[in-house]
């Protein structure tokens, strides 16, 4: 009976899919055309042999490449670019000295000189696009765009990946501009992800991505101004990929021999020199020459010094301070009694107890704002 | 004054070392097993001296040689670890089971909890993991990163064995962080969060006082069938250095242990504070001399003996210290047992007051009605002791704890952390009320 009901609706049953295939075309939630043969992929450029090129404009020797379309940058731009670049290798030797000498407590380098801010840049890559959310509902920065830096370690963390699909889903202008320098701390991005760098993620959520040659500061100006033009443009996130080389160790607290041997560190400073190359196209062009790098050293570390000395002279604020900005508005009842707390205990030990005599000379009216309570 | 290295706490001879209370021994672990005897518990013994990084290091090497199933991971592993915790395990053990992951607390958790929850059939465990999985030994770089896997501990990890009615468990897993201040950590490299913990039922917490402990207490987190959250007071890795026994053993979990006895004062604490409390200990039998810190204890003793009025009574108090080791869940029966000899109560800690360990153990202290006495007379009474601890106190509980702001501030440091004149004003505090 069960045979005889399946013969019976074989025409019908053939007739149908027949039908569906036809009128089905595109699957649901995705425009994907249609293939018969399986098809993996692991690539964004289409080829699995293929990475994503990297966005170059001059060479080793500050020379232009064939063909490349230099940003517009007159004599003032650049030389401020360089100094600015020139500024962090000196901020670096003087701090790393310092913080030898014990003066300060910590000190995470800044090098390679990338035209970049440094952050704390794990929980950050999550906030960006709100702040560019907010940008973009606010008339008068509707120009404006978020800037998000972070590095390729940063970019394992849940939060990048959470940032650049709320960018993209809810379209908000940020440019997201990772520093690739190959370590997170120790491990070498060879450990740190097994795709196409960081790059590659950006297609993934829909974001308009490239990946540029990190040493050339040229390169990476042409690639942020445009990034910038296409994150107001559209109102979505760009991602800006910088390929670098961390010359430094990442903290005061690290001694990156123990993980890359020092030969390899120095190659690098010598073959591919961020400074080095922007600063011969400068000489080329007669912007810059030795007498203005001497100038310049000098003038940095007479900035960073007297900087340093000021701060270093600076008091702390009060030590009352430590209980302010936990909350707005009315102070709760436990913020109250600790801060008396601690002047009770001022008061009774300030001056008997050498370690906190000691302590309190650092702060503004030592402690006395508390003891007055 | 004591320092970390000087510290009577801390076990300066072979001897002291092979003494500890409460140990272990693995090979007579296996002789009782056996029906056999081998090794006394202190002869043919060997102790080394080691820093608590080194003991760690120990402790791991250990955990991977006796178990094939043991793998130890994190961010900065391979190279030996941002604090040498895991120096040349990667060459000694290969980098399949010693490795780095990419910088995702979110995913180190996470992955530790899949290979402990999958039956393992390389474990070849000495000690306990009956019934267990992998044995996976993570680690989150700083504690205070930790929040980004704080999902996976409390909605995976916890909840494993309670959501599935005991069917599959993640007891493999333990999860090492470095924890406290140091002195100049500030917001993201300072933080005791502990606290937070508290309310993860399923999970253990411990964190262990000095390099003996440390190995001894690690062995039996990465043993025990539960998952474990182990935190390292990051100071103690250089500065407090002990003689640590070179063979496999086991210090117990949820045991908190009494470090110098006393009959007037109960002072409960972990971690780095232990030596803090010794030093202010200290203070009260020795204070700066000629200061008004001098007059200060001389007064506050003096209320405290005439308190004591008609009573048999030394003329200085005696104080017991107690190191609550494992903080969840914590040894509540001690701190009652302690409490009916001395009927006051300090605890010390440098994570923030409320919310905080301090708070729990003053809480479940006064909460007398919280437990059913028991009329198993092998079973301890904790409800009548609970209750007789609350009605027998002579003073109001005393918590010192860090001050409740979002975190430690770097400027502020010295003065967040209770630091042992903090300590001792606790004490004089407590006693003379």
């Amino acid at each position: 009976m069960l045979r005889r009901a399946s013969s019976t609706l074989r025409p019908l049953i053939n007739r149908i899919s027949s039908l569906s295939t036809r009128s089905l075309g595109r699957l649901p939630n995705t425009q994907s055309p249609i293939v018969s043969k399986p098809h993996f992929f692991n690539s964004v450029t289409g080829d699995s042999n293929e990475l994503i090129p990297a966005f170059r404009l001059i060479d080793g020797t500050g020379v232009p490449l064939d063909g490349a379309g230099l940003p517009e940058l007159d004599e003032a731009f650049a030389r401020k670019l360089y100094e600015n670049m020139q500024l962090l290798p000196n901020l670096d030797n003087i701090l790393y000295n310092v913080q030898r000498q014990g003066k300060i407590s910590f000190y995470m380098t800044a090098q390679p000189p990338l035209p970049m801010t440094m952050s704390r840049p794990q929980g950050k890559t999550n906030a960006c696009p709100g702040v560019a959310y907010a940008l973009r509902r606010s008339p008068e920065r509707s120009n404006s765009v978020a800037a998000c830096f972070f590095g390729e370690g940063a970019a394992s963390e849940g939060d990048f990946h959470a940032g650049l699909l709320l960018a993209s889903t809810i379209p908000s202008p940020v440019v997201f501009i990772a520093r690739n320098n190959g370590f997170a701390i120790s491990t070498p991005s060879s450990e740190q992800y097994h795709g196409d760098g960081i790059a590659s993620r950006g297609p993934g959520y829909g974001i308009d991505t490239i990946r540029v040659d990190g040493n050339d500061v040229l390169a990476v100006l042409a690639a942020v101004r445009e990034a910038r033009t296409r994150c107001v443009e559209q109102g979505r996130a760009v991602l800006v990929e910088c390929m670098s080389y961390r010359v430094g160790h990442h903290s005061t607290s690290d001694d990156s021999f123990a993980y890359r041997a020092r030969s390899e560190v120095e190659d690098r400073k010598r073959i591919d020199n961020p400074l080095a190359r922007f600063r011969l196209f400068m000489e080329t062009r007669g912007w810059w020459d030795a007498q203005a790098e001497e100038e310049l050293k000098t003038r940095h570390r007479a900035d960073v010094l007297k900087a340093f000395k000021r701060a270093e002279t600076q008091s702390r604020w009060e030590l009352g301070e430590l209980f302010t900005d936990i909350y707005a508005g009315e102070e709760p009842w436990n913020i109250k009694e600790q801060r008396k707390e601690l002047g009770r205990l001022l008061k009774k030990y300030g001056e008997d107890w050498e370690p906190w005599r000691r302590e309190l000379q650092k702060y503004k009216n030592e402690g006395r704002d508390l003891i007055k309570e | 004054m004591p320092s970390i290295a000087s510290s009577a706490l801390l076990k300066h001879t072979r001897e002291q070392a092979l003494k500890m209370p409460e140990i272990v021994w693995a090979d007579a672990e296996l002789d009782e097993a056996r029906g056999t005897s081998s090794l006394s518990s202190t002869t043919g013994r060997e102790t080394r001296k080691m820093n608590t990084y080194q003991a760690i290091r120990d402790a791991l090497s250990i955990a991977l040689s006796t178990n094939d199933s043991a793998i130890v991971f994190g961010e900065d592993v391979a190279f030996g670890g941002v604090f040498r915790c895991t120096l040349g395990l990667a060459e000694e053990y290969g980098r399949e089971r010693v490795f780095n992951t990419p910088l995702t607390e979110q995913g180190v958790v996470g992955f530790g909890i899949g290979y402990a929850s999958m039956g393992s059939k390389l474990g070849n465990s000495t000690l306990g993991g009956r019934g267990m999985g992998g044995t996976a030994i993570a680690e989150v770089q700083f504690v205070d990163y930790i929040w980004p896997a704080f999902d996976q501990l409390l909605n995976e990890a916890s909840k494993f064995r309670y959501r599935s009615g005991g069917q599959f468990n993640v007891g493999g897993l333990t999860v090492r962080c470095p924890t406290m201040a140091v002195g100049h950590g500030g917001l993201y490299h300072s933080q005791s969060p502990e606290g937070f913990f508290m309310g993860a039922g399923g999970l253990k917490v411990v964190i262990p006082r000095s390099p003996l402990q440390a190995k001894g207490l690690l062995l039996s987190s990465i043993r025990d069938p539960n998952p474990v959250v182990f935190m390292e007071p990051k100071v103690l890795y250089r500065s407090a250095v002990e003689q640590v026994p070179t063979s496999d053993y086991i210090l117990p979990l949820g045991r908190a242990e009494i470090l110098t006895t006393g009959s007037d004062l109960t002072v409960v604490t972990y971690g780095t504070s232990v030596y803090r409390c010794e030093q202010a200990i200290h203070l009260l039998t020795h204070p700066p001399e000629g200061t008004g810190i001098e007059r200060t204890v001389r007064d506050a003793l003096g209320d405290w003996r005439r308190s004591r009025k008609g009573q048999n009574t030394s003329s200085t108090p005696t104080i017991e210290l107690i190191d609550l080791r494992t903080i969840l869940p914590y040894d509540l029966p001690l701190v009652l047992r302690s409490l009916s000899k001395t009927h006051r109560l300090l605890i010390v800690h440098e994570g923030p007051t409320t919310g905080g360990v301090g708070m729990q153990i003053a809480g479940d202290v006064m909460s007398g009605f919280n437990t059913t006495s028991t009329t198993n007379e092998s079973e301890e009474d904790v409800g009548r002791m609970r209750r007789e601890a609350f009605l027998g106190l002579e003073a109001p509980v005393k918590v010192i704890g860090g001050w409740d702001t979002p975190g430690v501030a770097l400027q502020y440091e010295k003065f967040y952390i209770p630091d042992e004149v903090r300590i001792l004003d606790g004490l004089l505090e407590v006693l003379a009320y």
